[in-house]
């Protein structure tokens, strides 16, 4: 077994993959018994420091639906400078630069170190990177001040060729130019008027029918650039014009009377964005970075009207089909984002306030181009500052760990099928004849558009064995899976990274405990686990609970079943959108966290350890760290909190309990340092509030309900009508044995 | 006239003025000769037959008849003035000619001719004269008249004659010779005395003959009587023309040239044809009095004697003579006041000023059939806001408490003057409607033993005619005090306006017109607040708001749906954001600086403006400034629709109709608001005035406009205007109504408002020049005892923001009999009403049906006195009411207004801009414009302060050797005579010759010599007078420019067909003969 773990553990390092099964169960009957469909979680980006990218460009198999990319599975006829592809089984000549090829002369992709490798590509023009900034100014005057501060700071992150505009919405939507000398200067836009991209093109002067056509003069391409920078312009140049603008920002001057929301037209403002990107930059890496600090109150995508004593939407309102601008506005913003999407521009949502913002009718536009989601009390916390600094991080290299307009292509051998993809990306429906009728997520294409991704984003790509029952593949076959993604560096450049993975055949019948001992669990639980978000924002909840029910087992199910991915009780339409946004993108060891929170004990006994998620872990003379993606809480036990309050951590003689309270506090910032977004920070102690984010999570093995734990020493009760996981296990097995009866 | 024809004709005539017969007589020979002349005469007779008639009649009377009976008549009463006169005259005459009298005289005779059918009226006009000599000015003679008649038909004969001076009097011999023996048997002699000499008689004076004609007088008003001839003339109408010929003939020529005199007849008109035009009589130049005298020289030459038909300058110095001395008291019911061009001072004891309300008639008849009966419109022509001298004082503003001014309960009426206080004060009795109403118990005061509050002189609201109240919350919009207004400043920043360095101009000034907003009283600062857009085809708005170090700019491109994009910071005050505001202004000509935008949008504009206001709640005033008709693509969107095709057909009123109802619901809007809209347009073609001009007419607004504007020729106008615009007072959301004694009620409203209902003028806007004319109908009796009452009250927000009230009090008599309408009628009033009549009737009628109506309309008013008022007498009399006899020449002026006959350079944009422009005179604007002032520069007196003496609008009147002045409110031309003398050329160019003098001129150089100093002192004096700065152009004689000028000659025939006054007087005459038959 430990090989197993070994080689799961080597691919997913050295390739960002990993399979729910390493072996591959050879007919497509089999497969479908395995209940566990054959899936893996690609990481296209994952951070390869012993990975020097080559200069060239890769070469291609010249069968024209096949197109895969010579890789070291490749059979390779040296003498004759033949290749054979290995998933169409095309004999190639190798390219002339290819000449000098031997057994011992080979180019790095043969190498079997480099089943992943990357090229840099110097095709087509190279253009900056774009941020167009898009501001709610319907903010408190505190929140407004932070965000421009945040906003101004930014400016210092980009690279300095990297081009900026400035959009600011309230009741009108205003696109700064940010040329213009001396006076500054902005196109306004009334807030409840839906304008196509050509009227808004039009209306921003960026379209130039007459000039060509006036002077008789043929097209000029530098005239393009002249325009658009009006509205787009390299930071160095306007870098003092930018923060001044931004200085003198002021909040919406239009009055808001007793009881009403302020106007805010977020919609239009995102149309506007959106439009004048697709008409100045398309198909070049560009993100537009909207900041909102309530929800779209007026004009197409509005959430809510402006009266206060209407509140917004809730779970309850969506059931009971109450929510009278969802689905309008959720269209408006599809919309916008597959425009976005198909023009390779991501939009971030930073959403802080106190009470909802609308991310779920939003949530496409971050979901379907790979931009962030963010979601916040205030612009005014670390948690959004941080986070917001951290979208700007660069890698160990000084590049940004942030890559543009992916277009990630899998080719399969002949006994797999392309069932679909869950994650941040578009389908580009490519039909191919690796293509499956049977679609999981986004399937019925073997491309996708991940408009923006970082070195985390991870899909979850599903696969069907198609291989009949009757025609056995021989003894030692093996399935080749290829993933090409194609991408916009950060620093611009045309990168193509080539992952060529493959797995052993084997027969369910003869071979059963291979198959068993090569399954993912990790990784099966997390698949799972976005089949299941991916359904439960297309169908109703408890229909996917019982699907879920039907087809699972195990341990991870039991926390699935009450994470927010699932369970909306509690949660805000909001909140589920932001958390399936995450769960649909994070790589394994962050969904696993999601799924499961990881509760770390602190004590005097020893070091620090982790325990079972389980009330029972709960103890007076512990330090608790619970870490669940979302949150980060710190949990002093009833006696610690006693001492602590006594002050015993100041006086010298007890300076081993200072470190131990330090020691959690440490830990904590490791995560914090490295987490995007920003884990919500919580230091509670026994008995406090916020305890309860501690005590939602844990399994309630004890409850009011079982008295005998009470007065012992084992654990706080959590007071809960939920089941426990001992009940729940009970139950499972009672149905495992009469369901296998 | 007759008589001194006859003189003429006869050796005594001739005694008197032997010279001076044998000129005329060959003149007038050489007249009818020419043959060139027929041609103008004949189209004159023929196109309308009636002229024809009226003429010749006057002719064939004048020879026989006049003869016999006028020439005593003439004689008797002239003699001594006459012969004055006369003397003078030709002293005068001559004397101005004196290098070649003759010549010099001819051509003034003859010029009348060219113009028009003139020729005839001047002869008769000299008749006139005559009469007019005989000082008594008042008085006519019937019998005057008929000798009038006679005269003028000698008359007729004369201005041949006057040709015929520069002919000869060979020629002259035949022409006369054939038509006067006809003339003299035929009964068409009467027809002369159409000729309106005699009316001018009345006016001029009673002479001697009075006596005579005295007794055939009406005591009252002056006639001048007309003889027509009898029916019996008129059937042929060659006879006509044979009778004028006869006439002529009747002068001189024999009656055997008849035959080949006749085609000499028409020669009347060639009377202009004969080359001596050229020179004028100096007679014109000779003042005015004299003038009058003149005449009787004249007679001899003329079938009608241009000086002796009634004569605006004179009327116009004899009232300024007479009332301009002593101040104007209001407190007699039914006083007339003096005319608009008499400058005077008003005491208001009761009634208000006439600044602010003229009548058309101070005694209104008791009945409606009454006043059907005499169709002389009742109308007054109010300018609520009008400003006053400095020696007078402006109404007082009376605060009647948190309760709000006092009212009658029913009809609402306000506390004035002549409400009746009974009970011992505890009531009043509603002066309008009789009601009675409690008095509020702190508004309580005894009355004296006379019935009058104790507190009479205390209170202006009983004391005086115009006053002002304090409104309470209860008459503000939303019962919300207003907060003060706003102007916005709208530029066009399309490519025009940009070349044509109007934007730099425009901002340049706008940075030091700043300071002087209108203030309320003596506040320190103005509290208008400010806002700035700029646009062209999209539209730009700018946050000046006083924290910003640099002015933002707003772009708004959807013109389809326009909007506000901001509201703090777009309207602010002036002094908070002084530096933002300079810093905005020196940017914009910069950066539109290398615009090519060339489009441009309208009703977006004033859509952004309103839209502005309606955000920060307040009314205001949009300064849009534009330049070009608007196409690009946006809501109010136009296209160019002028077709001169249309002119004189059915369809010729869509010119005057805007093209679309858009901007008719913009500007409902914009009242709504009280967004009143000032539009300057410096257009370089056609742009649509019609349509452009509806929100600001219907606003309440102005236009100005300035066509193919240049920086230098055109920018210091355009400052003054736009300097007075900002300056003057105005007020704001302004709601007027006008009540009136129950027996009359207003009907109808004209000017630049908007009317949602029938009683209510809602004005967003109302500043000090505009006027308001309302219309009265009878809709019961009124009493001659208590007279009828008017009371205009305004509610409007003052520039402080202030909601106020002010009221207007007139009292009026009323009479049964309808002489006592006639004696106390105001016919610039009159004209006012009938021009803006007819400028509101062109938009739903034909022109040439409203220019009928005009004329039937006056002609019964006319006939309707000649029948009920006049003492009997001949058909043939045209008699005219004293207080009426200029309307015929400014009726014609009107009738020959650009709007009413346009000649081919007159622009549609012209004509509409005029027609609105009008629409919203005042009375004194209106008399100067329809008939400009002309004054001689060069008989001005350099050591004093007066003008020169105003000279009739003639070019038989102008002297080659002087230079002229005319004036109509929008333009003033100087007109410079090819023989000036060097000297002057000198003084006033700064050149050495005439043909040096630039018609680019558009102001006058600044020289340092006392003629200089006065003319330019006179201009801008002239300036000063008008609610606009006049455009300056210099116009020499015989130079291009010079068509231009003589198309202000109103007396003149016009080159678009408008009669002159002397043929115009004739037709009158005919039609009110036609309606007394």
């Amino acid at each position: 077994m430990a090989t197993y773990l070994e080689f799961i553990q080597q691919n997913e390092e050295r390739d960002g993959v990993r399979f729910s099964w390493n072996v591959w169960p050879s007919s497509r009957l089999e497969a479908t018994r395995m209940v566990v469909p054959l899936a893996c979680l690609l990481t296209p980006l994952k951070e390869r420091l012993d990975l020097p990218p080559v200069q060239y460009e890769p070469v291609l198999c010249s069968r024209p639906t096949c197109k895969a990319v010579l890789n070291p599975l490749c059979q390779v006829d040296y003498r004759a400078k033949l290749w054979a592809c290995n998933f169409c089984f095309q004999r190639n000549q190798f390219p002339p630069a290819y000449a000098g090829i031997s057994e011992v002369n080979q180019p790095a992709e043969l190498m079997p170190q480099f089943s992943t490798i990357e090229y840099i590509v110097q095709r087509g023009p190279q253009t900056p990177l774009i941020f167009l900034y898009v501001v709610d100014t319907c903010l408190e005057e505190e929140d407004l001040q932070a965000l421009k501060e945040s906003l101004q700071m930014s400016l210092s992150l980009l690279p300095p060729d990297a081009l900026v505009g400035l959009i600011t919405f309230g009741r009108m939507v205003q696109v700064h130019e940010l040329s213009c000398e001396g006076i500054s200067k902005s196109y306004v836009f009334r807030g409840t008027k839906d304008l196509t991209a050509k009227q808004i093109q039009d209306m921003l002067g960026l379209s130039r029918p007459a000039v060509p056509m006036q002077q008789g003069r043929p097209l000029q391409t530098p005239q393009q650039p002249v325009i658009s920078s009006r509205f787009l312009q390299p930071v160095h140049k306007i870098d003092m014009n930018l923060t001044d603008l931004l200085g003198e920002l002021q909040r919406d001057p239009w009055p808001v009377t007793q009881g009403k929301r302020p106007l805010r037209s977020t919609g239009v403002a995102l149309s506007i964005a959106v439009g004048l990107l697709e008409g100045t930059f398309p198909n070049t890496g560009a993100r537009i970075m909207l900041f909102t600090g309530g929800p779209p109150t007026q004009g197409p995508g509005m959430v809510v009207g402006d009266e206060l004593k209407t509140p917004i939407r809730s779970w309850h309102d969506i059931e009971k089909d109450n929510a009278r601008f969802m689905k309008k506005a959720t269209k408006h913003y599809e919309t916008l984002a597959n425009r976005s999407a198909a023009n390779g521009h991501c939009i971030d949502i930073y959403a802080c306030a106190l009470d909802q913002t609308g991310l779920l009718e939003m949530k496409c536009c971050a979901n379907l181009t790979g931009g962030h989601m963010v979601m916040g009390d205030s612009f005014n916390t670390s948690l959004f500052k941080q986070t917001f600094q951290r979208v700007f991080s660069r890698g160990y290299n000084g590049e940004f760990r942030m890559a543009f307009g992916a277009n990630l292509d899998v080719k399969t051998s002949r006994e797999l099928k392309i069932a679909g993809a869950i994650g941040p990306c578009i389908s580009l429906n490519a039909k191919g004849p690796c293509v499956s009728e049977n679609e999981l997520g986004i399937g019925g294409t073997s491309q996708w558009k991940i408009c923006s991704l970082d070195h985390n984003t991870t899909l979850a790509i599903y696969f069907e064995v198609v291989n009949q029952h009757n025609a056995p593949i021989p003894q030692g076959g093996r399935g080749a899976v290829q993933f090409v993604t194609q991408y916009q560096h950060s620093s611009t450049q045309k990168r193509i990274r080539v992952t060529t993975i493959a797995r052993n055949w084997a027969d369910a019948q003869t071979q059963l405990q291979h198959i068993e001992a090569a399954f993912d669990q990790e990784a099966a639980a997390v698949l799972m686990a976005r089949l299941g978000v991916y359904r439960a924002e297309s169908e109703e909840g408890p229909d996917v609970l019982r699907w879920l029910d039907r087809q699972l087992i195990r341990l991870f199910i039991f926390h699935l079943r009450r994470s927010p991915f699932l369970q909306v009780f509690n949660n805000s339409p909001d909140e589920s959108s932001y958390y399936r946004h995450h769960f649909a993108r994070q790589d394994l060891t962050q969904s696993l966290i999601m799924i499961q929170p990881i509760l770390y004990a602190y004590s005097f006994h020893g070091p620090p350890e982790p325990v079972l998620l389980d009330s029972s872990s709960i103890l007076p003379d512990r330090i608790l760290l619970m870490d669940t993606f979302f949150q980060i809480v710190i949990y002093l036990g009833e006696t610690i909190a006693q001492w602590q309050k006594a002050g015993y951590q100041d006086m010298p003689e007890y300076e081993n309990f200072k470190h131990l309270l330090q020691a959690p506090l440490d830990d904590a910032q490791e995560i914090l340092q490295t987490r995007f977004p920003m884990p919500r920070y919580i230091h509670t102690e026994h008995g406090g509030s916020q305890a309860r984010f501690l005590l939602s999570k844990v399994n309630p093995s004890q409850t009011h309900n079982n008295l005998y734990a009470w007065g012992q020493e084992s654990g706080a009760p959590i007071l809960t009508d939920d089941v426990s996981l001992q009940v729940f296990m009970d139950h499972l097995k009672k149905l495992a044995v009469s369901s296998a009866s | 006239m007759s008589v001194n024809q006859q003189a003429h004709t006869g050796p005594p005539y001739g005694q008197p003025q032997p010279g001076y017969q044998g000129y005329q007589q060959p003149a007038y020979g050489g007249q009818s000769l020419p043959g060139v002349p027929q041609a103008q005469y004949g189209a004159y007779n023929g196109p309308v037959p009636g002229y024809q008639q009226p003429v010749p009649p006057q002719g064939s009377l004048r020879a026989p008849p006049t003869s016999g009976a006028p020439p005593p008549a003439s004689g008797a009463s002239h003699p001594s003035g006459h012969l004055a006169y006369s003397q003078f005259e030709h002293g005068d005459v001559q004397n101005g000619i004196p290098a070649s009298a003759a010549p010099m005289q001819r051509p003034p005779a003859s010029q009348p001719f060219l113009p028009g059918s003139a020729p005839t009226p001047v002869s008769q006009i000299p008749t006139f004269q005559q009469y007019g000599a005989p000082p008594a000015s008042v008085q006519q003679l019937r019998n005057h008249m008929a000798g009038m008649t006679i005269g003028g038909t000698a008359a007729s004969a004369p201005p041949p004659a006057g040709l015929g001076y520069g002919v000869g009097p060979s020629s002259y011999p035949p022409t006369t010779g054939a038509p006067r023996p006809p003339a003299m048997p035929g009964p068409p002699l009467p027809g002369q005395t159409v000729a309106g000499p005699p009316s001018s008689q009345p006016n001029h004076v009673s002479s001697p003959p009075p006596p005579s004609t005295m007794a055939g007088l009406h005591p009252g008003p002056p006639m001048s009587g007309l003889h027509g001839p009898p029916p019996p003339t008129h059937p042929p109408q060659p006879g006509y023309q044979m009778q004028q010929n006869g006439s002529f003939g009747q002068m001189r020529g024999p009656p055997p040239n008849y035959g080949g005199a006749y085609p000499g007849a028409p020669n009347y008109g060639s009377p202009p044809g004969p080359p001596p035009p050229p020179k004028r009589l100096d007679p014109d130049s000779i003042p005015s009095p004299q003038l009058n005298e003149l005449p009787p020289q004249q007679k001899p030459r003329h079938r009608i004697d241009p000086d002796a038909i009634p004569s605006p300058i004179q009327v116009i110095e004899d009232d300024r003579n007479n009332r301009g001395s002593e101040p104007f008291v209001t407190g007699v019911r039914g006083q007339v006041p003096p005319l608009v061009t008499t400058n005077f001072l008003v005491k208001d004891q009761g009634n208000a000023s006439p600044r602010y309300i003229r009548c058309t008639s101070y005694n209104i008849p008791c009945t409606s059939d009454m006043a059907k009966q005499s169709q002389v419109p009742l109308a007054a022509v109010i300018k609520p806001l009008a400003a006053l001298p400095p020696e007078e004082t402006v109404p007082y503003l009376v605060d009647h408490g948190e309760s709000g001014p006092v009212r009658c309960n029913r009809c609402k009426a306000y506390m004035c003057p002549f409400m009746q206080f009974i009970e011992g004060g505890r009531r009043f009795q509603c002066c309008f409607c009789s009601c009675v109403t409690e008095v509020p118990p702190h508004y309580f005061q005894h009355l004296d033993h006379t019935g009058k509050r104790v507190d009479f002189y205390d209170r202006p609201e009983l004391s005086l005619g115009s006053y002002e109240f304090l409104a309470t919350v209860d008459y503000c919009k939303n019962n919300k005090f207003p907060s003060p207004p706003a102007f916005i400043f709208m530029i066009d920043v399309s490519y025009n306006a940009v070349k044509s360095g109007l934007v730099r101009l425009i901002c340049e000034e706008l940075k030091s017109l700043l300071d002087y907003l209108p203030r309320e009283g003596n506040m320190e600062e103005s509290a208008i607040r400010v806002g700035f857009v700029t646009y062209n085809k999209v539209l730009h708005f700018y946050n000046v708001k006083s924290s910003l170090a640099q002015p933002q700019m707003m772009v708004v491109s959807d013109v389809a749906d326009m909007f506000v994009p901001l509201l703090d910071g777009f309207l602010v005050n002036v002094n908070e954001s002084r530096t933002v505001i300079a810093s905005l202004l020196d940017q914009i000509p910069e950066m539109f600086a290398d615009t090519r935008e060339t489009e441009t949008v309208f009703a977006p504009v004033i859509q952004a403006g309103l839209e502005a206001l309606k955000a920060a709640e307040c009314a205001g005033k949009l300064f849009i400034f534009h330049t070009s008709l608007p196409i690009a693509e946006a809501p109010g969107k136009l296209k160019n629709r002028d077709d001169r095709k249309l002119i004189n057909t059915d369809k010729e009123k869509t010119l005057f109709q805007p093209q679309t109802s858009f901007y008719n619901n913009l500007a409902k809007d914009c009242v709504a608001q009280g967004c009143c809209v000032d539009l300057f347009l410096f257009p370089n073609q056609y742009l649509d005035v019609a349509t452009l001009g509806v929100v600001p007419y219907q606003t309440g607004g102005s236009i100005f406009k300035y066509a193919y504007f240049q920086l230098e020729t055109d920018q210091y106008r355009f400052l003054n205007d736009l300097r007075r615009d900002v300056q003057k007072e105005v007020g704001f959301d302004a709601v007027m109504r006008v009540r009136t004694s129950t027996g009359i009620r207003a009907t109808d409203f004209f000017g630049a408002f908007y009317m949602s209902n029938t009683t209510d003028v809602e004005m967003a806007g109302l500043d000090c020049d505009k006027t308001i004319t309302v219309e009265f109908k009878h809709d019961d009796k009124l009493s001659e005892d208590s007279g009828a009452l008017l009371q205009c009250a305004l509610l409007y927000t003052s520039c402080a923001g202030q909601r106020r009230l002010r009221i207007h009090n007139l009292s009026l008599n009323c009479c049964t009999q309808l002489a006592d309408l006639y004696r106390n009628c105001e016919t610039d009033t009159l004209i006012n009403y009938l021009a803006k009549y007819a400028y509101r009737g062109v938009l739903s009628s034909p022109v040439k049906t409203v220019r009928d109506a005009l004329i039937n309309q006056c002609a019964q008013i006319l006939a309707c006195y000649r029948k009920n008022c006049a003492s009997p007498s001949s058909a043939g009399q045209l008699i005219l009411p004293e207080c009426m006899k200029l309307l015929p020449v400014y009726l014609n002026c009107v009738l020959k207004s650009d709007v009413l006959q346009p000649g081919p350079e007159v622009t549609t944009d012209d004509r509409a801009y005029v027609r609105q422009l009008v629409t919203s005179m005042d009375v004194a604007e209106t008399n100067v414009f329809f008939y400009p002032r002309l004054l001689p520069l060069t008989k001005a007196d350099v050591d004093s302060d007066s003008l020169p003496a105003a000279i009739r609008n003639s070019e038989e009147r102008l002297s080659k050797g002087d230079i002229y002045l005319l004036e109509n409110g929008l333009n003033i031309f100087v007109w410079v005579g090819v023989n000036v003398q060097q000297g002057l050329i000198q003084n006033l160019f700064g050149v050495s010759s005439f043909s040096q003098i630039s018609n680019a001129l558009s102001t006058l150089p600044v020289l340092e010599n006392p003629f200089s100093k006065k003319v330019r002192s006179i201009v801008d004096m002239l300036q000063g007078q008008r609610s606009r700065y006049m455009k300056l152009i210099i116009v020499k004689q015989e130079d291009k420019l010079e068509m231009l000028f003589k198309h202000f000659l109103v007396e003149d025939k016009s080159l678009s067909g408008g009669a002159s006054y002397v043929d115009f007087l004739c037709h009158m005459h005919k039609e009110i003969r036609q309606l007394l038959s």
